[in-house]
């Protein structure tokens, strides 16, 4: 008798009193573990950009000591402030590890698939709590478990973060292949596990959890957006997956899937017959995929954003559904167009370049419908408006070099190079951490229950942006130099090419500039973002004037979300400014009125 | 440790301060009424403003490191299809500048121009078929010639050496570059890594490096013997540890020897000949001006990749693999340094995949010769081949 009564009880989802563990630790409660992604990614954030700083003041003043530099590494790896090579490969690692996959795939979608995806669908909670709240702790401990990895003396990982074998696989090769290669290994594939359980649980919530009228085609773009990504990271992880178990037979086991006639370190190793090109192609299998991971739900969350704020419904809703799915599709197939000069047979090479292009048409109409979308709007430029324009702005500028870097004759002179880097900082990292600012400057108060502070936020993201561009531009050009990446200092440079030598260090004084200027400028970010948690203006319950469902719901947290019934939808989400309306938005929660159509 | 402090000092002074104004700042919202989430139109209109200002601030940065350095900033090729992709080059960067271009100037123009005015409301324009169908049409159609252009391009480059064109081997190593010319007969030796030894770096094959690798395996110093031997002294007291190294370094030595045995076993002498007159060559890299060379790479531990960045060539060095690249140089050092107005300049061969700590510093310069420099060039080398050095250390 009294289990069915607190099944009712629980049914009613009235507001019990919950632990402080249960609350705030080992939350099942779907906006709650939202908020620990966010927390614990932009935990990470910081430190990748603490460690992006570093390198840069090597790159900018290499040999020159630096406080700063010897602050944080200490005497061991900085001697005079000076870092050594090593300790270089490993910040440059441990910062590309960080940043694509702890920030940007981790944080990014676990944040907002965890908070958006019950609220827009109108669905209590995640199809599974506990899955959702394990696949939040197997993140926090693979979070530990990299950082832990940048203290153990022999130094992080340190060959790049595709760590290619065999530079990976042989301890003897360089000091960070060693316990720091392990736990790098070790880390990863307990985040690949959080990664899988968090996609699994997105996409069985999307599938069966939609309120009643909430048809796949009256989704909001997010959801689409998260929906999809988490279909590509379900089909692409595992195969990462595979790529690093095979890795670490290879390390302790002594097999040889990657390795074949090497000597190393005066070793001759009897391991025959393997492929270090295989790893490549497992790697690069998840690794292109990768970039839309990060990309998709950054887009998804900009059409949310820019067309609330344009009060305009976003320009061809199907259209851009059909894009994400052809980019999802083409994504698994465009791999190999990273490994153009790696002695992959050329006739493949070529089928890549055909395939890698293709993409650029769904981009294209992603581009263009977002511009569409902002043609005669009205436009409100809140500060998560203003970061999706920027979003816009970075995936045209990093879109179009994409279109040099996919033909496999021009990649032959930029691969490798500081064009490279340019390019997929910015398409995929500045497009998707202005996505997720914009998402997080969007929906703090559905987080938090209050608002952020908008002139700071203004600050924040003219800052941002121009140290941002500041940075990436220039380093193009210090790509089309022939800087090739990874280097610890371009000296070598001045023995050969005397100008490009001059060009490259002039180039990267500036880029140093603004990176510090960018960095800095972030700082008002996480002020106003801790800040406002605590003392922001209190919100309102639907601040934006937007029509999907999770303004519907209370400001406060409740479990359950909604008190009483679930909304019920009539409509898709983009019904602003409708011709034969008052306001200029109509939630999706409105029946039809007589004789109106459906978009 | 002082000024440590008061660096911290003033930081959480300035977070302090900070958080005041904050305080103020939301009184006076408070008392005006003012709320975060109703842009003023005054915040409207400065950042609209701003669109503008930033957009053309970004289009004189982009065009003044363009004029700054150049167009792109890359110097003239060095190798005949080098001119080829510069051309290919050039092509998709107008493109590129082109769509970077219109798109940036509609995406903020829009910005600036569509800010919300009292009155003005916006025009609900959910979808046309037909703009739809025209940005995807006219992306399609300008990528088909860069796809078409691209691997014509491609197809000419990775294409297959000519049979004359001349063999030569560049073997990477962390951290430096050896190159071995394939001699009179233009054909590259035939290798294996177990060959390798401390007078046949390359680990080239021919009966001799063969019996002498065996030797080596067998009776050098850390050979197979003197292993066996460490292990069964009694007197050497050895830990636990140090003993399971050596008896896993005896393991693999087994298997090594045994593989060797059989390598000898299969060899065919007439193969000998094509390494003897190998040319090995260390620090630079001599080539001769209009020949077509096919480079044969190969690496001793890890991935390299070698790069020339004047004759627009790149390709990894895989261990276990032979990858190949084609080129032509068409200018000498001495010209091209002419034309750049740099006395100084080399053409170089760096690494461009990561190979560990110094990977930086793994380079190789290559000289470019005219055909009469070249002969004289090769001359000096006539008795130095692998033969020769070979049996010279023996």
């Amino acid at each position: 008798m009294s289990a069915i009564a607190t099944d009712l009880q629980h049914d009613s989802h009235e507001h019990h009193d919950e632990s402080f563990v249960s609350k705030y630790i080992f939350s099942q409660d779907h906006k709650m573990i939202g908020k620990q992604f966010l927390m614990t990614a932009i935990f990470m954030g910081v430190v990748a950009m603490i460690l992006s700083i570093l390198f840069r003041i090597q790159l900018a003043w290499p040999g020159e000591g630096s406080d700063f530099v010897s602050f944080f590494l200490g005497d061991e790896w900085a001697p005079g402030g000076v870092m050594k090579e090593d300790m270089y490969l490993g910040l440059v690692t441990i910062h590309g590890t960080i940043m694509v996959f702890f920030l940007l795939t981790g944080g990014l979608s676990g944040t907002f698939s965890n908070l958006l995806i019950p609220f827009q669908i109108g669905a209590r909670d995640m199809a599974s709590g506990f899955l959702n709240m394990l696949s939040y702790w197997l993140f926090f401990l693979s979070s530990i478990i990299m950082l832990v990895s940048m203290f153990v003396e022999t130094g992080p990982a340190m060959s790049g973060w595709t760590v290619y074998p065999p530079l990976s696989a042989l301890p003897q090769a360089m000091s960070g292949s060693g316990l720091g290669m392990t736990l790098w290994l070790f880390s990863m594939s307990i985040f690949i596990a959080s990664s899988l359980i968090g996609s699994l649980n997105y996409i069985v919530t999307v599938l069966n959890l939609r309120t009643k009228g909430m048809s796949m085609t009256r989704l909001p773009l997010t959801i689409w957006a998260f929906f999809v990504t988490a279909i590509i990271g379900v089909l692409s992880f595992p195969v990462l997956l595979s790529a690093a178990l095979l890795l670490m037979m290879d390390r302790m086991a002594g097999t040889s899937f990657y390795l074949s006639d090497i000597i190393v370190g005066g070793e001759m190793l009897t391991q025959h017959g393997g492929s270090p090109i295989l790893y490549q192609h497992l790697f690069w299998f998840l690794g292109h995929p990768e970039v839309y991971i990060v990309l998709i739900p950054a887009l998804g969350l900009s059409s949310e954003i820019i067309s609330t704020n344009s009060r305009k419904p976003i320009f061809g809703y199907r259209a851009m559904i059909g894009s994400i799915l052809a980019i999802a599709f083409l994504s698994f197939i465009v791999w190999a167009h990273h490994m153009f000069v790696t002695g992959m047979n050329p006739f493949l090479g070529s089928v890549f370049v055909f395939t890698t292009l293709l993409i650029a048409i769904p981009s294209a109409v992603k581009v263009f419908n977002f511009i569409t979308t902002l043609w005669k709007g009205s436009i409100n430029f809140t500060p998560a408006m203003l970061f999706t324009i920027g979003l816009v702005s970075a995936f045209i500028s990093g879109g179009v070099t994409g279109i040099i870097l996919a033909d496999a004759a021009l990649d032959i002179m930029v691969h490798d190079t500081y064009f490279v880097v340019a390019h997929f900082h910015v398409v995929m990292g500045l497009s998707a951490v202005f996505g997720m600012f914009a998402g997080v400057y969007h929906w703090f108060p559905r987080m938090f229950g209050r608002m952020m502070n908008t002139s700071l936020g203004y600050v924040h993201f003219w800052v941002t942006i121009v140290g941002a561009y500041g940075v990436f531009f220039p380093m193009h050009f210090v790509g089309i130099a022939g800087a090739p990446r990874r280097y610890y200092d371009y000296s070598v440079y001045g023995d050969f090419d005397t100008d490009a030598y001059s060009m490259i260090m002039d180039l990267n004084v500036i880029i140093t500039i603004f990176a510090i200027m960018a960095a800095l400028g972030q700082a008002i970010f996480l002020f106003n973002f801790f800040y406002s948690i605590f003392y922001g203006q209190k919100a309102p319950q639907n601040p934006w004037k937007s029509n999907t469902l999770e303004w519907t719901a209370p400001v406060e947290h409740i479990h359950g979300n909604w008190p009483g019934e679930l909304p019920t939808v009539y409509r898709w989400p983009y019904d602003y400014s409708k011709p034969g309306s008052d306001v200029d938005f109509i939630p999706q929660t409105v029946p039809l009125a007589d004789g109106e159509e459906e978009h | 440790m002082g000024s440590k402090l008061i660096v911290l000092a003033v930081i959480v002074l300035g977070v302090i301060a900070v958080a005041q104004l904050m305080k103020i700042y939301q009184l006076s919202s408070k008392l005006t009424d003012r709320k975060e989430e109703e842009i003023s139109n005054r915040n409207n209109r400065l950042n609209a403003n701003l669109m503008i200002v930033f957009v053309i601030a970004l289009f004189a940065g982009f065009i003044w490191l363009m004029v700054r350095f150049g167009w792109t900033g890359r110097g003239m090729a060095a190798s005949v299809h080098g001119h080829e992709l510069d051309w290919l080059y050039n092509i998709n960067f107008l493109i590129v500048l082109l769509v970077f271009f219109s798109t940036h100037i509609v995406l903020f123009f829009f910005a600036y121009k569509y800010v919300r005015k009292e009155g003005v409301k916006a025009h609900y324009f959910a979808h046309s078929n037909k703009l739809e169908m025209i940005w995807t049409i006219v992306p399609a159609s300008v990528l088909a010639v860069i796809i078409i252009l691209g691997l014509r391009t491609w197809k000419d480059v990775t294409a297959d050496a000519a049979p004359e064109s001349i063999r030569v081997e560049l073997f990477s190593k962390q951290f430096d570059w050896t190159a071995r010319y394939s001699g009179d007969d233009n054909t590259l030796g035939k290798f294996d890594y177990k060959l390798t030894t401390d007078n046949n770096e390359l680990g080239l094959l021919t009966t001799n490096t063969i019996d002498s690798a065996i030797n080596e395996m067998e009776n050098g110093s850390k050979g197979i013997h003197s292993i066996e031997d460490k292990l069964n002294n009694p007197s050497l007291a050895m830990s636990h540890s140090d003993r399971d190294d050596l008896m896993e370094e005896l393991d693999r030595k087994g298997r090594l020897v045994r593989l060797l045995h059989q390598m000898k076993g299969r060899h065919k002498p007439e193969v000998d000949a094509y390494a003897w007159d190998d040319i090995i060559q260390k620090d630079t890299l001599y080539l001769c001006v209009n020949k077509e060379y096919e480079f044969n790479f190969r690496s001793k531990d890890v991935i390299h990749s070698a790069y020339f960045p004047d004759f627009r060539v790149q390709m990894n060095t895989v261990p276990g693999l032979t990858t190949r690249f084609k080129f032509t140089p068409d200018i000498t050092t001495e010209d091209f340094r002419k034309t750049k107005n740099n006395p100084d300049f080399h053409f170089a061969l760096m690494c461009n995949k990561i190979c560990g700590g110094a990977h930086y510093k793994m380079k190789m310069t290559v000289v470019v010769l005219d055909e009469t420099q070249y002969d004289e060039w090769l001359e000096t080398k006539e008795f130095i081949t692998f033969r020769d050095k070979y049996f010279a250390s023996k």
